[in-house]
């Protein structure tokens, strides 16, 4: 299909009448002219999709804004009367659960009062993301920030110091848990991964290796799902008498085990991309091992993995929903948890496009960082 | 080399690293046997010395596998106690007892009133396999499309296609599920269902489609199928022994033609071509007769694909871009052309790089499944579920779907990996 463009172009005897541009390859109409009705069969596409995206456009817009419902009365308890809303249906919106209910499904069920704190959480993580992204910061300080963000989320999570109630984990939920689950699983993970794609490269301790190989290839093989599962099931077995693990740790165990396998896949490909001449030339300079591994390799590998290890990042925030099968109540649990009260019950598409846009502004905005980022540091290597 | 004798100069300038010297000696050369002997790596018995690398190399490793041994040995520990304190036996034995868990869909025979566990978990398996692979066959076709629509000349092409790519790809899956069931679910009853010219009917109970009504005949018509297949597969075959026989290749068209298309059509039509359809007809509150598409497969297989065909369209798409221009000049320039240049040229490179990413979305896709549990599709995942809350026999079937599952996943990569050897470039 470029052929045909290119065609135009460098069609001869164009090249005689050069002194104003012919009219029609030039303007809008000229744009047109080659991007959408080039050949028979592109002006077919463009009508084709054109009517389409017109029909498909006229009747979200008349659905989502024209025909919605924004507010419905309450009754004196509470109690919304969705009569409008159940008359709309099928013609328009109703975003009047939003506002009832947009509270509980950002911070789930934490005391009312003290919303404020999971709500701050919530900046802190963003923050986090933010700082993590600047090259200025890539240093070892960040390692130092990490742990204080990470700090500060847990003693605003669980109070019980500085003045603040104590919050139970089981009264936590919406976004915290999924921010919570995705951010300490990476941060946990992390360091495993690191360690784990060492001894899977490491030709000295063929032992070490092969319990590397044995992790990654196990737990790469079977979905989430199973793992999450597993942890919910297996772990009260595997514990002591009177030992009890709450829901939320034993999800994050099973996170940071899924994660660092995909993780050290990762890393092990930074490590593989590294030229050879590195570590010889490390050796050559008489360094130990994790000389060697802490100040020659690592620093370069890692550096080459960041746009990968922030896809991971972005799959495991996707993954996070999962957890509604331990019964976890994470963003899109909650959002179910929204959905079952009665008066709300039949209103799911408000509430899943919703939590949609709230999904796809975290992944897009890093899958755009991370894209940009491959690109500068591809140009940077080939300099 | 191999037949000319290298002169001694020749064997000590190629010979300079020890691995070329090896291969030298091998090949049966005249190189020094005194050389080599002072070239190999002196043997040195290992010193229990701190100072010794293979010493400190045998001691970590002791000590990290002990390390996991002691926290396995742990772990078992409590959960024999655990067991043992809760009185549930391990073992296969509830296998062979009846399962009584009512299954929506199977590809065989059951009945929960008589069927054993055994079979339900057998019956979970095929509904995965069911769903995986028509959901990989339906992914690649979708994303090879939505792959080659973005690299589209047409603007609004590939602007509609990247954003269904871009959109797609940042939801979670298991959101998509959701919604995609909530919709289905929201669609009318049975008495009023959607219809395709009173054929296909759409309603909350799933899709109902027509059904052939399968007969010897059809049996047979598979197997003249798969015979023409073989013999298709043999011709290719001759036919490639002959043009590197001779330069000149048989065609091959006509033959498959006649073995793929004809041969089948002619046993159907012999055996008197039965072309009875069994039409879903509404009667009380559902259909009966016909082809029956269950909401819950329905959407989980529609969630699969949308979402696997992003990132099967960005696979296609890079391996598209990888070949350069030139390549597509060239083959011009040869006088062949642009079905042949694709097809002889380009596409068996794109492939290269295609076929390595193809496969972990392959993988990916069978293993978000599982997501079937969540809205009640009974895989693999789901029956193991509860089959566990019903017997209590959680390490079994933990153990079933980590086997069922690593199954799987090592057969699609074996079968990846094969394929790639296939069509991996061939360096000397």
């Amino acid at each position: 299909m470029s052929q045909t463009t290119v065609d135009q172009v460098t069609e001869p005897g164009y090249t005689a009448a050069r002194d104003r541009p012919p009219t029609g390859t030039t303007g809008p109409w000229g744009w047109a002219r080659a991007n959408l009705f080039s050949s028979w069969w592109s002006t077919a596409v463009t009508l084709l999709l054109g009517y389409l995206i017109l029909r498909f456009a006229v009747s979200f817009v008349a659905w989502a804004l024209i025909n919605a419902v924004w507010t419905v009365p309450f009754s004196p308890q509470g109690v919304p009367n969705t009569a409008v809303c159940q008359n709309a249906k099928g013609i328009g919106a109703c975003w009047a659960i939003l506002p009832d209910k947009y509270r509980l499904i950002l911070l789930g069920r934490y005391p009312y009062d003290q919303q404020w704190r999971p709500a701050i959480c919530v900046v802190l993580f963003v923050t986090l993301y933010g700082i993590s992204a600047m090259r200025q910061f890539w240093r070892k300080e960040l390692v130092l920030i990490w742990i204080g963000t990470l700090g500060a989320v847990g003693v605003l999570m669980w109070g019980g110091v500085l003045g603040m109630p104590l919050v139970t984990e089981d009264q936590w939920g919406g976004l915290p848990i999924t921010l919570i689950l995705a951010t300490f699983g990476l941060a946990a993970a992390f360091p495993l991964s690191v360690l784990v794609a060492l001894g899977r490269r490491s030709t000295s301790l063929p032992a070490v290796k092969m319990l590397c190989v044995l992790y990654v290839e196990l737990i790469r093989g079977v979905p989430l799902v199973a793992v999450l599962f597993m942890a919910s099931v297996m772990f009260p077995l595997f514990m002591p008498d009177g030992v009890n693990i709450d829901k939320l740790l034993r999800a994050q165990v099973a996170f940071i085990l899924f994660t660092g396998a995909y993780l050290a896949e990762v890393v092990r490909g930074g490590l593989q991309s590294l030229p050879k001449g590195q570590a010889e030339a490390a050796d050559a300079l008489g360094l130990s091992y994790w000389k060697k591994t802490g100040f020659i390799i690592l620093p370069q590998a890692l550096r080459m993995v960041i746009p990968p290890l922030v896809n991971t990042f972005i799959g495991s925030f996707k993954d996070t929903s999962l957890v509604l099968i331990i019964g976890l109540f994470d963003l899109l649990t909650m959002g179910t948890v929204a959905l079952s009260d009665p008066p709300w019950q039949s209103f799911s598409t408000e509430v899943y496009l919703t939590l949609a846009v709230i999904y796809f502004v975290f992944c897009f905005a890093m899958s755009k960082y991370s894209r940009g980022l491959e690109r500068e540091l591809a140009r940077a290597h080939r300099r | 080399m191999q037949g000319f004798p290298a002169p001694d100069l020749h064997a000590r300038t190629v010979g300079h690293n020890d691995e070329g010297g090896h291969a030298l000696a091998m090949s049966g050369t005249t190189a020094d046997p005194r050389l080599i002997a002072a070239r190999a790596v002196p043997k040195k018995a290992l010193r229990m010395s701190w100072s010794d690398p293979r010493f400190r190399a045998i001691f970590w490793q002791i000590v990290i596998v002990g390390i996991v041994a002691l926290i396995v040995w742990y772990l078992i520990g409590n959960t024999n106690r655990n067991l043992a304190a809760r009185h549930i036996a391990t073992g296969f034995a509830f296998l062979g007892r009846v399962a009584g868990i009512p299954i929506g869909e199977s590809l065989i025979q059951y009945n929960p009133a008589i069927d054993t566990f055994g079979r339900a978990l057998v019956i979970g398996i095929l509904n995965t396999l069911k769903v995986a692979v028509i959901g990989v066959v339906l992914a690649t076709i979708l994303g090879t499309l939505v792959g080659v629509g973005r690299l589209s000349s047409n603007w609004l092409l590939s602007k509609i296609t990247a954003v269904y790519v871009e959109t797609l790809r940042d939801i979670p899956l298991l959101l998509q599920l959701l919604f995609w069931y909530a919709l289905l679910e929201a669609l009318p009853a049975p008495r009023q269902a959607l219809h395709i010219g009173s054929l296909i009917f759409l309603c909350n109970r799933g899709i109902r489609v027509p059904e052939l009504v399968w007969e010897s005949a059809d049996t047979w018509a598979l197997v003249a199928f798969l015979v023409g297949a073989a013999g298709t597969w043999l011709w290719n075959r001759y036919a490639r022994q002959r043009q590197e026989a001779t330069g000149r290749r048989p065609a091959v068209w006509p033959v498959a033609l006649l073995l793929l298309i004809a041969l089948p059509l002619a046993v159907w039509g012999l055996l008197g071509a039965p072309t009875a359809v069994e039409l879903p007809v509404l009667h009380g509150f559902n259909f009966q007769g016909g082809g029956v598409i269950s909401p819950e497969y329905f959407t989980l297989l529609l969630g699969l694909v949308l979402y696997t065909a992003t990132y099967i369209s960005e696979i296609v798409r890079s391996g598209i871009q990888a070949v350069s221009l030139g390549q597509w000049e060239a083959g011009g320039a040869l006088g062949l052309g642009r079905g042949a240049v694709l097809r002889r040229i380009v596409l068996p490179q794109a492939l290269r790089v295609i076929v390595p990413p193809m496969t972990s979305q392959y993988l990916n896709l069978t293993k978000n499944s599982s997501l079937a549990i969540y809205i009640g599709y009974q895989d693999v995942m789901s029956i193991a579920n509860t089959t566990l809350n019903q017997t209590g026999q959680a390490i079994e079937g933990i153990a079933y779907i980590m086997a069922v599952y690593l199954t799987i996943s090592l057969s699609i990569s074996l079968f990846m990996n094969w394929y790639n050897a296939r069509i991996a470039l061939v360096e000397r």
